[in-house]
């Protein structure tokens, strides 16, 4: 039996990413009108989960991470109270978020938590996942960077999290670095491990230009999950594109519930005249898929390049080679200070 | 010459490392080792160096402090458990060093504030965090030159270093220390980042740490204090190391850091818990060199 024959029938909720992993893409600067909008867009083609937060999730807001002009409570109370049928979700990634802000969104009406720990860190998250069950929220735990760790690791790290009260994990391709069979691998040892009842998810990024093809591969291995971003706004190459998705699902049989037209419109008359630059493939978000680097050091990296003069390609490589992980965006300008310094570009202040 | 006795408390990563740095100090000797778990390793590598031990917690301890003399305990348990444990031993007159993030007690960096902590006599005081001890110096190296609205620290700490009380707890952990950059970093409102990197082998501990000033930076100065402190720490903290900056941009200053062990308990790259281990080593110092001078006494503390 050929694959789109036997995922014929199968049901996928599908969760947009557009208001928080492309707050990324747009360097946190996304107005309140212009999340409204979207979101209600996404909320009438049917997309049953829309994530809304600063980029980086709850306490995002940092130097770190960059400053939204708006604060997610801010956001969050103007997009629910718009939504017909949709869930508002928020990311939440511990070590930078805390309880406080999940309760807060949560009091602003949002119903749905990604809680993230780096692919080998579950045990940082159970507090929080916790927390958010206490509170009734669909609760998911998300390992991030997912292809650094083995799909016997991440089984085990999935099933810590099953174990705090996560419905859903997630495998989520960070660095757009997988291939179908990697995904494969992941979720089908994550499958053998997860009670029936909890959910899995696939979360892509396109930097391969995997991301169809990834997410297709998780469902195949029994996920029921899949992030997506109309027009693939987010950060590196961009998510799964959505639209593009929900077309190869219904070529497939496979029920998404969301209107394929409306999405395509929504991609082509709402989010792309919004880039800041086109979010697709190219030099340096090929290099993150390339090397294995959080897709998020895209745009910093093109920063500390332009500041300290070297190349963003040999930014993105060293901090691969360091294996510096999400959440360490200080160390781009560290790094490239330091390597400006031992190619004689820059003198240090102080010793 | 003669050194105060000392209880540890906890036998995890930070109160093994203890042993090591007490023992090294010319007035403080390690004597009670307390853990909750008959077989963990902490309590027979403790006997092994010497240490009395018990299993039975703080209870366990109790009934020796008086006739082995205990005057200083250190805390490394979690948050949850400190508050009963300070109690019982203040009540018996011994002086309390918090390694968790409790913070019932005032909160000590001691390039910054130990002198005062010492001069007043408490008998609890707390030690923030492993990020609050290698971030707060360089904040108020900054904020005693002009004004700070906003520190903000990023720490970045070896998987391997990271014990699971820390792991369970990561919300009190990222509390205590933004409170600590506001209240001792002197930053009007602060917040503090913490990245756990499994990475192979194991990183280094990175701190970032910065500043947003009110008025334009003065580069000279700010420049000049932030090197001078880094000297201060690197008086109990070897390792302590400046990688790049001061940056300046605009009104933001920022210091990139690395923190490498002595490599006692864990490898060097555990940074984090040298400076935590140190820093508390260091106020305990300060409390028992003003007890062995007769100039401050512990008395117990009636308890309501």
């Amino acid at each position: 039996m050929s694959a789109d024959q036997s995922l014929k029938g199968r049901k996928v909720i599908i969760h947009d990413m557009c208001l928080r992993d492309g707050m990324h893409a747009k360097r946190e600067q996304i107005s309140i009108e212009q999340m409204v909008k979207i979101a209600s867009a996404l909320d009438d083609a049917g997309v049953p989960l829309i994530q809304v937060t600063h980029g980086a999730g709850m306490g995002g807001n940092s130097l770190q991470h960059g400053f939204a002009p708006h604060s997610n409570e801010e956001y969050l109370s103007a997009v629910v109270p718009k939504m017909k049928q949709a869930k508002v979700s928020v990311l939440l990634i511990p070590g930078l978020g805390t309880m406080k802000e999940l309760k807060s969104a949560y009091d602003c009406g949002a119903r749905s938590v990604h809680v993230a720990t780096h692919c080998t860190e579950a045990d940082t998250s159970p507090q929080h996942i916790a927390f958010a069950r206490k509170l009734g929220m669909d609760t998911t735990g998300f390992l991030m960077m997912a292809h650094l760790n083995t799909p016997e690791g991440l089984a085990e790290q999935g099933k810590l999290m099953e174990s705090y009260g996560a419905q859903t994990v997630y495998i989520t391709d960070s660095a757009g670095y997988m291939l179908p069979a990697d995904v494969k691998a992941r979720v089908s040892a994550l499958r053998a491990v997860l009670k029936p009842e909890t959910e899995i998810g696939f979360h892509g990024h396109h930097n391969m230009g995997m991301g169809i093809a990834n997410s297709i591969a998780a469902i195949e291995e029994g996920a029921s999950r899949i992030d997506a971003s109309v027009a693939g706004l987010g950060a590196g190459a961009g998510n799964t594109p959505l639209e593009v998705f929900a077309a190869v699902c219904e070529r497939m049989g496979i029920e998404t519930g969301c209107d394929l037209f409306k999405l395509m419109d929504m991609a082509e008359d709402l989010i792309v005249p919004m880039m800041d630059h086109m979010v697709r493939v190219d030099r340096s978000s090929l290099t993150l898929g390339f090397a294995g680097v959080y897709s998020t050091f895209l745009l910093h990296a093109q920063r500390a390049a332009d500041c300290f003069g070297v190349p963003a390609r040999d930014i993105l490589v060293e901090l691969g080679r360091k294996k510096m992980i999400g959440g360490q965006e200080d160390m781009i300008v560290d790094t490239a200070m330091t390597m400006a310094r031992e190619r004689g570009l820059l003198k240090l202040a102080a010793v | 010459m003669k050194k105060i006795r000392c209880a540890l408390i906890g036998s995890g990563n930070i109160g093994t490392d203890l042993i090591y740095k007490i023992q090294r100090s010319p007035v403080l000797e390690p004597v009670w080792m307390v853990g909750i778990d008959p077989e963990s390793e902490g309590l027979a590598r403790a006997r092994e160096m010497g240490l009395k031990t018990t299993a039975a917690g703080v209870d366990g301890l109790l009934p020796y402090v008086l006739e082995d003399n205990i005057q200083i305990a250190f805390d490394a348990t979690s948050a949850y458990v400190h508050a009963e444990n300070s109690r019982k031993l203040n009540e018996l007159g011994v002086m309390m060093i918090d390694l968790t993030p409790a913070a019932i007690g005032p909160l000590c960096v001691p390039p910054v504030n130990l002198k005062a902590h010492a001069e007043k006599v408490e008998m609890n005081v707390n030690m923030i965090s492993c990020a609050g001890q290698a971030t707060i110096p360089i904040v108020y190296a900054v904020s005693s030159v002009q004004s700070v609205s906003y520190g903000e620290i990023v720490a970045s700490l070896a998987s391997k270093s990271i014990g699971p009380g820390t792991r369970a707890n990561l919300d009190e952990f990222t509390y205590t220390t933004s409170n600590a950059i506001e209240i001792v970093g002197g930053a009007r409102k602060g917040k503090a980042l913490a990245i756990i990197n499994p990475a192979e082998p194991p990183m280094m501990m990175r701190n970032t740490i910065s500043c947003l000033t009110d008025a334009e930076p003065d580069q000279a100065r700010i420049t000049a204090s932030v090197l001078a402190m880094i000297t201060e720490v690197q008086k109990y903290v070897p390792g302590y190391r400046l990688v790049n900056g001061p940056l300046f941009d605009g009104n933001r200053v920022t210091v990139f850091m690395e923190v490498a062990g002595l490599g006692d308990y864990l490898p060097k790259y555990a940074g984090n818990l040298d400076i935590m281990t140190a820093a508390a080593t260091r106020t305990a110092e300060m409390f028992a060199q003003e007890i062995l001078a007769g100039t401050i006494q512990l008395k117990p503390l009636e308890v309501a």
